[in-house]
């Protein structure tokens, strides 16, 4: 057990040094690299007076280390500053706002492409060297090649402009919240809690279409994985002997996927990364009210202040996700210390 | 001998001829979309920025892939797309493999300080969502073709410090490098004839398997605007441009664009991975 600690504490103090590196790398990205953020996002033409307005109302006109300092300050205090236009709101309440919308999206597109990973890495792994091995293989990497706006698109055109059976975007029928409050902003979950199962639904039907582009493109990395898993398993010796002691093949393959599902475990951290990526793409894809949509909207309007502080979410949000992840991991394999 | 004969038979030989063939058919799809890219204005009459007949005709013997919303061929614009997105693919991934592999080879063959440092560093850049931070460049740089050249290129960094420090590490404790120290040869002399060459076979899988990564990343930014600014062909780009159209059943303005980085993106995977079987396969041959 002590060990186990002495793992979550050192692999928890490590994460202070990625955090602060990453957010000295955005700091370089957003002001100290050649281009003025300002002048690219409002373009050339805006008036000299306008551009230098703005500046002083991001703080960009005082020199580096001040602006480092009070930077880094800032952050620490949990203030994000506020949005430059709309209301002036404070830059972490709008970010709370939007992130419930991609939490939904990413849990529902990590389930997708988990159960298509799981199944199609095992089959392939049992099958290995055959006709079916090598098509699944070929899936993996078509998948993976798959260009998420495009695979969104050609869903859209299916389900939606030909069949007409589901919903293109959005992430709920609007006239259902109507006097409707979410409590943690997952409406699936809300609509549970709050005993509006038809909210449930609606969300449920909207969430279809996306979580199933995101999937689909992400589950190729996890036949991969799954795959040369199982292939390495299934060659272990206690595999040879739960058959030798005449175990259904079924009970067989729990066993392997049981230990070939540990590495998955920690791919899932960096593929956390790669299901962000995603779902900024699958947002746009959709017109899901989510943070790569409110990021991407906010470049367009120049709301400085808002773009530094997403940035800076996705950064602190992807480094505790990465620690929790090792952590889990460090719990269900003990063979994992420092 | 028979049971390691049934063996060779049984996996050794189809994952040659697997890798083979995915060599082969990732080698063929890249040459045919170079080809045609290349070869894009003795294959289409029309310009791909100027008004080529009535806007958004379907498919037909005249437009083969149909019009645009301004009138503009669609065939052309994926001819010509295809130069853009080769083009910044290329150099971006050249470039941050000439950043990222003398990195990592300094950080991994003199250690220390300067190792801790770059591997931080790239770590952190590593774990953040490539597409963000390549927006947060582009967007600081403004959308041309040099910036979002130069986005991509630092995004993909640390795909290939990571790897070279990895092999510089143990590449440089084995006796024949132990044995060049000793006769006094220089660091850089050893960097450069003793571990670079072993490198390199790895660093070509890697940077293929980079360029198919690369496609989706380009892809991604000219799809969020922040790549070339129009009219400059560009499928990420035109994808975009089509999707306001999508859901007025004008499907052609979207497939095409999205089918060629899909099979681009295909054919440097398929190479990338016979490349890596053939390498893996002919290691564990040595052993």
């Amino acid at each position: 057990m002590t060990a186990l600690r002495t793992y979550i504490v050192v692999r928890t103090l490590m994460t202070i040094p990625i955090v602060f590196t990453l957010l000295t790398i955005v700091f370089i990205i957003l002001r100290v690299m050649p281009g003025d953020p300002i002048t690219a996002m409002v373009g050339m033409k805006a008036p000299p007076e306008y551009i230098e307005r703005l500046k002083e109302e991001a703080g960009l006109n005082k020199p580096y280390h001040v602006q480092y300092v009070d930077y880094i300050l800032g952050i620490i205090r949990g203030d994000f500053g506020r949005s430059l236009i709309w209301g002036r709101r404070p830059v972490l309440v709008e970010i709370l706002d939007h992130l419930p919308a991609t939490i939904e999206l990413t849990i529902f597109g990590f389930l997708v492409s988990i159960i298509i990973g799981l199944t199609t890495g095992t089959i392939a792994g049992v099958k290995c060297y055959t006709r079916v091995d090598t098509s699944l293989r070929i899936y993996s990497i078509v998948a993976y090649a798959l260009f998420i706006p495009w695979l969104g698109m050609m869903f859209q055109l299916i389900f939606g402009v030909y069949l007409k059976v589901l919903p293109v975007g959005g992430r709920i029928d609007p006239g259902l919240t109507v006097g409707w409050k979410p409590i943690t902003g997952l409406y699936v979950l809300d609509g549970i809690l709050t005993g509006r199962f038809d909210i449930t639904m609606s969300a449920l039907y909207h969430l279809i279409l996306p979580s199933l582009t995101l999937g689909i493109v992400l589950s190729g990395a996890y036949t991969r994985l799954v795959r040369a898993n199982m292939i390495d398993v299934l060659s272990q010796d206690f595999i040879r002997a739960a058959r030798a002691r005449g175990l259904s093949e079924f009970k067989v393959l729990k066993h392997a996927l049981k230990n070939a599902f540990i590495p998955v475990l920690t791919m899932m951290g960096l593929q956390f990364a790669i299901l962000l990526t995603g779902a900024v793409l699958t947002e746009t894809t959709f017109s899901w009210p989510g943070m790569g949509t409110f990021l991407l909207e906010r470049i367009k309007y120049v709301d400085y202040t808002t773009i530094q502080g997403t940035i800076v979410f996705f950064a602190i949000f992807v480094s505790v996700v990465n620690l929790v992840v090792d952590i889990l991991y460090a719990l269900i394999d003990p063979r994992i210390r420092y | 001998m028979n049971i390691g004969f049934k063996i060779i038979r049984r996996t050794i030989i189809p994952q040659i001829r697997e890798s083979g063939l995915m060599l082969k058919l990732g080698l063929a799809i890249v040459a045919t979309i170079i080809v045609l890219s290349i070869a894009a204005p003795l294959l289409t009459p029309y310009s791909p920025v100027t008004k080529a007949g009535v806007a958004l005709q379907p498919p037909s013997s005249r437009h083969i892939m149909g019009t645009n919303n301004l009138g503009y061929d669609v065939f052309s614009r994926i001819l010509y797309g295809g130069r853009t997105v080769l083009t910044v693919v290329i150099s971006a991934t050249l470039l941050s493999m000439c950043v990222g592999v003398p990195l990592g080879l300094i950080s991994g063959y003199y250690g220390r300080i300067v190792d801790r440092i770059f591997s931080i560093v790239m770590d952190s850049m590593y774990a953040f969502p490539s597409l963000i931070l390549a927006l947060a460049i582009a967007a600081v740089l403004g959308p041309s073709m040099v910036n979002a050249i130069i986005a991509i290129a630092v995004v993909y960094i640390p795909t290939y410090f990571r790897m070279v420090r990895g092999q510089t590490l143990s590449i440089k404790s084995l006796l024949y490098v132990e044995a060049a120290k000793a006769i006094g040869a220089k660091d850089l002399r050893i960097i450069i004839r003793h571990i670079l060459p072993n490198l390199l076979p790895t660093v070509i899988v890697v940077f293929t398997m980079n360029i198919a990564d690369a496609i989706l990343t380009e892809a991604g930014l000219s799809f969020l605007g922040f790549s070339v600014p129009p009219p400059t062909p560009d499928w990420g780009a035109d994808l975009r441009a089509g999707h306001e159209y999508l859901l007025a059943g004008y499907w052609w303005l979207v497939a095409f664009p999205g089918l060629m980085i899909m099979l681009l993106a295909t054919g440097f995977a398929l190479i990338g991975e016979g490349l890596n079987d053939l390498l893996s396969l002919r290691e564990a041959e040595k052993r």
